[in-house]
């Protein structure tokens, strides 16, 4: 009986975040270009294992996905006691700047999705010139709630299920039934209070109208896609924000929702394939007809 | 089949009608909703529907007003909204409850616990119209 192995590899590197150390668990596949995969709220790094698969992407780009603390197989800190996990601004963006610099990657491009869209922006103002290019999967600068976070961590209603339930309504209609099963999967899986400190983030701390003027496309190209069925982040949430940033490339997905490299990976090749050609073009600028 | 979205009013509420024969044709669903017991109102805007759900199955259907009739949550929605709703493949925006509760087609109002906790219940019980016009269409 023969089984088929997955390209990608599994390891833990210890980074120091906020004066304390955390084992960050990544998987990674590839060779090239450095590309650092963010998740979203409340899931874990799986959701990209359609595109660590890639072989074509893989030719040219190291690309990796890493676990933030409290998901998926990175634990929360040892010295952690307890206490509510509340993800900020500054702790989000040190975490993705640590663990690029513990894997001494250079001038990384870094594409996120939803939290993860949102502090690529932010990245984008406050440290462009350290990445290669950044790309916002269901990115903006801020975008109307539309339910009470309150509800994800309670003892009268299940974690797991009203954060799936929730967010099952952002996959379009059109994605595999599998691959949307997969994506909730993660959401039943999350820890305890884990979406909800996420979502300080993304709801309170992380709000960046007024700030993305600020960004200069020069110094770092900026990528905003967003699918067209998502009613989080919005194709008018992203659009604007688009608008208000010189040289900011934008593209609405059709047929996709907020999870696009999880919930219909086929469907997100199409898009981010031009995205990461051009990538590669603009690094190697001698080389000709790239293609990915 | 005439689409639902070009259909008045009233196939809103026959559609509704048949939500119960539709629940016990879908045992999987009455099997996630073993421990709900509420009485709730769901529907069109103007003319709801008082629901009773006992174990999971629907033991009563009845259209408002009924006389003093209780209820702990209401989710209703515009008929345009369920129309939308109920299409094989609905517009972005009006494919999900919350997606019409954010964009001002429907209003949920209420104890909401019972439909939190049994959001994805309550989410595929109000969508069996669109499997069933799926099935009838196909």
């Amino acid at each position: 009986m023969n089984g088929t192995i997955e390209p990608m590899v599994g390891r833990y590197v210890h980074v120091e975040i906020d004066g304390a150390m955390h084992r960050i668990y990544f998987e990674e596949n590839g060779a090239g270009i450095p590309l650092v995969c963010l998740h979203t709220a409340g899931s874990d790094g799986r959701q990209w294992r359609h595109l660590l698969a890639d072989e074509e992407f893989a030719k040219n780009f190291r690309i990796i996905a890493f676990d933030m603390p409290w998901h998926g197989k990175s634990n929360p800190p040892a010295n952690w006691r307890g206490e509510e996990y509340q993800l900020t601004t500054a702790r989000y963006t040190q975490t993705i700047r640590a663990f690029c610099g513990a894997l001494k990657l250079d001038k990384p491009v870094v594409m996120g999705c939803s939290i993860g869209g949102r502090i690529v922006l932010n990245l984008a103002i406050d440290h462009a010139a350290e990445f290669r290019a950044l790309v916002g999967l269901e990115a903006a600068d801020f975008q109307a709630p539309w339910y009470d976070t309150t509800w994800l961590n309670r003892p009268d209603v299940h974690g797991g299920e009203i954060c799936a339930a929730l967010v099952s309504g952002l996959i379009a209609p059109q994605s595999p039934q599998a691959s949307r099963m997969e994506t909730l999967w993660g959401y039943k899986q999350g820890g305890p209070g884990v979406f909800k400190g996420d979502l300080y983030f993304y709801r309170v701390d992380g709000d960046l109208r007024g700030r993305v003027e600020a960004i200069d496309t020069k110094v770092c190209p900026l990528y905003l896609l967003t699918g067209e069925y998502d009613f989080s982040c919005t194709p008018e949430d992203t659009k604007r924000t688009a608008a208000a940033i010189g040289g900011a490339r934008v593209e609405i997905m059709e047929q996709l929702g907020h999870f696009p490299m999880s919930e219909n990976p086929e469907q997100f090749r199409r898009y981010i394939a031009p995205v990461l050609g051009e990538i590669l073009t603009q690094s190697i600028p001698t080389r000709q007809g790239v293609h990915v | 089949m005439t689409p639902l979205s070009d259909a008045p009013d009233a196939a809103v509420i026959k559609a509704f009608a048949e939500i119960p024969a539709l629940l016990e044709r879908t045992p999987a669903l009455v099997v996630r909703g073993r421990f709900l017991d509420c009485d709730c109102l769901l529907g069109p805007m103007g003319r709801p529907f008082h629901v009773s759900i006992r174990a999971g199955r629907i033991t009563d259907l009845t259209q408002a007003p009924v006389l003093m009739r209780s209820w702990r949550f209401s989710y209703r929605a515009t008929p345009a909204a369920w129309a939308e709703y109920w299409q094989a493949l609905p517009k972005p925006g009006w494919h999900d409850l919350l997606a019409l509760t954010k964009r001002g087609e429907a209003v949920l109002e209420g104890d909401l616990h019972p439909f939190m906790a049994h959001l994805q219940y309550f989410k595929d019980l109000l969508a069996l119209p669109r499997l069933d016009a799926a099935t009838v269409s196909s």
